[in-house]
């Protein structure tokens, strides 16, 4: 069996490790309590920017020489900005962990943001914005979000505004940094070919001189419900029609999370949580295809479940046929989450989405970068014993709940109904 | 100086553990066994490629790969997908160039149900006409959202100038006119001229013994036969260029222009294939993107992406640089890239450039061997290529010989900065050609 540990450092810096040794291969992750949830009108997309900033050097290792020396090592590095969360990961060969430790804990506070630097990642990080401006479903998703939160910051894109891109200036960055990048505010995680009682010797030699300042978790005020349906249009170039109905979802950590996975993939298909590798299977069977697509309704059907900290939401998004109208789509999607209120689901079906849950889980967990993942993202919305417990709390998940689940959360009277409606076959 | 490198060469996959058997029919089974994690993963490919796609039916082999699924003799549409999805296992065809692939993956205790179900599909698909009418819809819909997607239609182009009147100028998946023709009585030909065992490659890795893979693969379609297969039409010749050829492909309303560009690159069978890849990693892989992510996105902040890639397949290969850009940059960027290929031409990448991407090829085996499906994929391309079953544990040795002077000679051979294909696609500025 995997070997787990779980330790606190006394600067607050909780350390998770997870002993894997099917491959010479060692995952290292550290995870920031820092993303759009953390960020203020005027600053949006100040997290993702810093993200970008901490690959562009300390005085120990300036910038360009990380990138050499990972790669020379043969190893692959990235990070990820997201609502709740900030992460940089190193998958490196076994041998070459100690480099990983060492960067990290070295640009956890001795980033640089050097003022050109600052101006060259401005337009780098635009440019980012404008790839997905080019994409309509980023267009109907932007809109459909900022209409779905009247205040929670879940209602700004990640990536920020065009304007506030445009104002946020290099002492905001570095104050962003310095904030929310320090130990206490940390989760590290740690899986792969190692042997626990040493690596929490280095552990504790690179991360534990770090000096914590304790934050108070960040409580926002409760975003009231949706009081009814609210209608979005967007307008854009192109000839195809893109349909979306959005509901508030349970944070993770709420039971009711999981009744909706369940509920999730009976209407439009299993989704994958894994953020790296594994693949996803296909929704042919799902309730919403069989309603849309071989009733020639729409081309495509998928559904969004995302696992976050405060309560988010749930989607649906179609991509529609020339030949139908948006509102006959929409009508069929209401008589089969209408179906799911009125008339309980079958043990049977909820069977075979645990089934479902636990193949993708098994194809996820080849992966040693994808079990360091894990270990670290359910502290960002839980506890490991989330990810544990994952297909045992699905297995408890009754026919009643779901059917209960589709009547609260599937309310077609406190939603966001968005259309992406194409220029080019308006005329 | 003799450098070692760090890496275990008998862990890689190699004659010890793949294991290899060819049916008299000409099936090659490969597989390797990982009981880490309690998965298979599938991966293979037949001859029945879009280089068999008359003109005017563009996209007939994708077509029929896609509508392979949508119901067989004994199986309609949701019962196939019913007895895959119950049990979160996945299985689907793809039609390129040269070949149709298939993948697939389930928990290991499903594999026997998805060799069934993928023999099935291959050996009694009966097309019904309602789902083959469906499909089109589906298809079409993807190439108008193709006609919008700037990095696609940019690519689209490029390999029209590069490839001139040989398959790998026309897109797999065809154009909207190619497959609003294509009928159900096509795809019934096509399936019953192209697909057979000979050539069929199938590779199983996973948690699940050789000795059961062969024995359910030879149950399954063993006793598959076609003697009407057709054969490989001989293809034109690939022209170089000439002249630099420019185009545009403007599609409104877009915040950013795609950029594809560059020429002709090693067929993956060539001898400069493995300098060619190395080159190919300092000019615009190694860290962030390389020589061309460092002038066009850290240095001038151009970009959120540009980098390059060497496509390579069994006839030529493409060896492209592409970025995203401001249309208001794009010029700007074109100079740039420019400037880093006639550096990458003229003078040998330095001795350290070359060592850290030799470090990086040898380093990063492990990791790219790590999942099943990523061996599964190697060993494809191991069979497909003829590149011998010790290629992965040859690799280390053979990357350490490459010297600055080869990747210069490679990069000659192939590059010619003043004869490039170079495509944009986008929204035209307004603050320039004005």
């Amino acid at each position: 069996m995997d070997q787990m540990t779980e330790v606190m450092l006394e600067n607050g810096m909780k350390v998770h490790l997870k002993e894997i040794h099917t491959a010479p291969i060692i995952s290292h992750w550290v995870w920031y309590r820092v993303g759009s949830r953390y960020e203020t009108p005027g600053k949006t997309g100040i997290s993702h920017w810093v993200e970008h900033m901490q690959f562009k050097g300390t005085p120990l290792f300036p910038a360009g020489i990380l990138d050499r020396a990972i790669s020379r090592d043969g190893g692959v590095w990235n990070a990820f900005t997201y609502m709740d969360w900030t992460t940089f990961f190193e998958t490196m060969p076994a041998s070459k962990i100690d480099l990983a430790l060492k960067l990290e804990s070295d640009r956890m506070v001795n980033s640089r943001y050097d003022p050109e630097e600052v101006a060259s990642e401005r337009t780098v990080v635009i440019s980012e914005r404008e790839g997905s401006e080019n994409e309509p479903l980023f267009r109907l998703e932007e809109a459909v979000e900022s209409a779905a939160f009247e205040t929670h910051p879940y209602r700004n894109e990640v990536i920020g505004s065009i304007a506030d891109l445009n104002a946020i200036q290099r002492d905001d960055l570095y104050n962003h940094y310095r904030k929310y990048y320090n130990p206490s505010n940390a989760v590290l995680a740690i899986a792969g070919d190692f042997d626990t009682s040493s690596i929490l010797e280095r552990i504790r030699a690179v991360y534990g001189k770090l000096v914590g300042s304790p934050m108070a978790a960040l409580e926002l005020p409760s975003e009231p419900s949706l009081s009814s349906e609210k209608h979005i249009e967007v307008h854009g170039p192109g000839e195809t029609t893109f349909l979306t109905l959005v509901y508030r979802a349970p944070a993770a950590s709420d039971p009711a999370f999981f009744v909706m996975s369940v509920l999730d993939s009976l209407l439009t298909g299993p989704s994958s949580l894994n953020m790296v590798g594994g693949g996803g299977i296909s929704n042919k069977t799902s309730r919403l295809y069989r309603a849309l697509i071989e009733k020639e309704l729409a081309i495509s059907v998928s559904g969004g479940l995302q696992a976050t900290h405060d309560p988010y939401l749930y989607s649906i998004t179609i991509t529609g046929r020339p030949d139908i109208e948006p509102e006959k789509v929409f009508a069929r999607i209401d008589e089969e989450i209408g179906r799911l209120q009125d008339t309980k689901v079958t043990q049977e079906e909820i069977d075979r989405a645990v089934k479902q849950a636990r193949a993708l889980f098994a194809y996820g967990s080849e992966n040693i970068t994808n079990q360091g993942f894990w270990l670290g993202y359910t502290e960002m919305f839980d506890t490991y014993t989330w990810f544990s417990e994952y297909v045992k709390r699905l297995q408890a998940v009754t026919p009643e709940m779901v059917q209960q689940a589709a009547q609260t959360i599937l309310n077609r009277a406190a939603r966001v109904r968005g259309i992406y409606l194409p220029e080019g076959a308006e005329s | 100086m003799n450098k070692s490198f760090d890496i275990n060469i008998n862990s890689l996959p190699g004659p010890q553990d793949i294991h290899r058997k060819s049916l008299p029919n000409g099936i090659t089974i490969l597989h390797r066994e990982n009981f880490q994690s309690p998965s298979v993963v599938i991966s293979g490919l037949l001859s029945a490629g879009s280089l068999f796609d008359p003109m005017d039916k563009l996209g007939l082999a994708y077509f029929t790969s896609m509508a392979l699924m949508r119901g067989t003799e004994s199986m309609d549409f949701q019962t196939l997908y019913n007895r895959l999805e119950s049990v979160g296992a996945s299985l689907g065809f793809a039609a390129s160039v040269h070949n149709t692939n298939l993948g697939g993956k389930a928990l290991a205790e499903d594999l026997p149900l998805l060799i069934s179900t993928l023999a099935d599909c291959l050996l009694h698909p009966i097309f019904p006409e309602t789902y083959v009418a469906r499909l089109k819809a589906q298809i079409i819909s993807g190439l108008t959202i193709r006609a919008q997607d700037t990095g696609e239609m940019s690519a689209l182009s490029f390999d029209r100038i590069l490839f001139g009147d040989h398959p790998y100028a026309r897109p797999e998946d065809g154009f909207i006119e190619t497959v609003q023709g294509i009928t159900r009585n096509n795809l019934v030909d096509f399936h019953r001229s192209h697909y057979g065992p000979d050539n069929l490659v199938i590779v199983v890795v996973g948690a699940v013994k050789a000795e059961d893979v062969f024995n359910l693969v030879e149950k399954e379609l063993g006793a598959w036969k076609n003697p009407q297969m057709a054969h490989a039409p001989a293809l034109p010749a690939i022209e170089r260029l000439h002249e630099t050829v420019r185009e545009h492909v403007e599609i409104p309303g877009k915040s950013q222009t795609n950029l594809v560009m560059g020429t002709l690159g090693p067929r993956r069978n060539a001898p400069d294939y493995l300098s060619a890849t190395l080159g190919n990693n300092i000019l615009g892989q190694f860290g962030m993107m390389g020589r061309i992510g460092d002038a066009v996105r850290e240095k001038a902040g151009l970009a959120y992406y540009a980098s390059t890639s060497l496509n390579a397949w069994i006839e030529s290969g493409s060896w492209e640089v592409s970025a995203g850009v401001n249309p208001v940059n794009l010029e700007k960027a074109i100079q740039l890239i420019l400037q880093e290929l006639r550096r990458f031409t003229r003078e040998p990448v330095s001795q350290s450039e070359l060592e850290d991407g030799q470090a990086n090829f040898i380093g990063r085996l492990p990791l790219s061997l790590e999942s099943n499906s990523g061996v599964a994929n190697s060993i494809l391309n191991l069979e497909r290529f003829n590149l011998g079953l010790d290629y992965l544990q040859k690799y280390p040795e053979r990357v350490m010989q490459i010297t600055p002077e080869e990747i210069l000679r490679t990069a000659q051979a192939y590059i010619d900065p003043e004869k490039l294909v170079i495509v944009s696609a986008g929204t035209e500025s307004h603050s320039e050609n004005g």
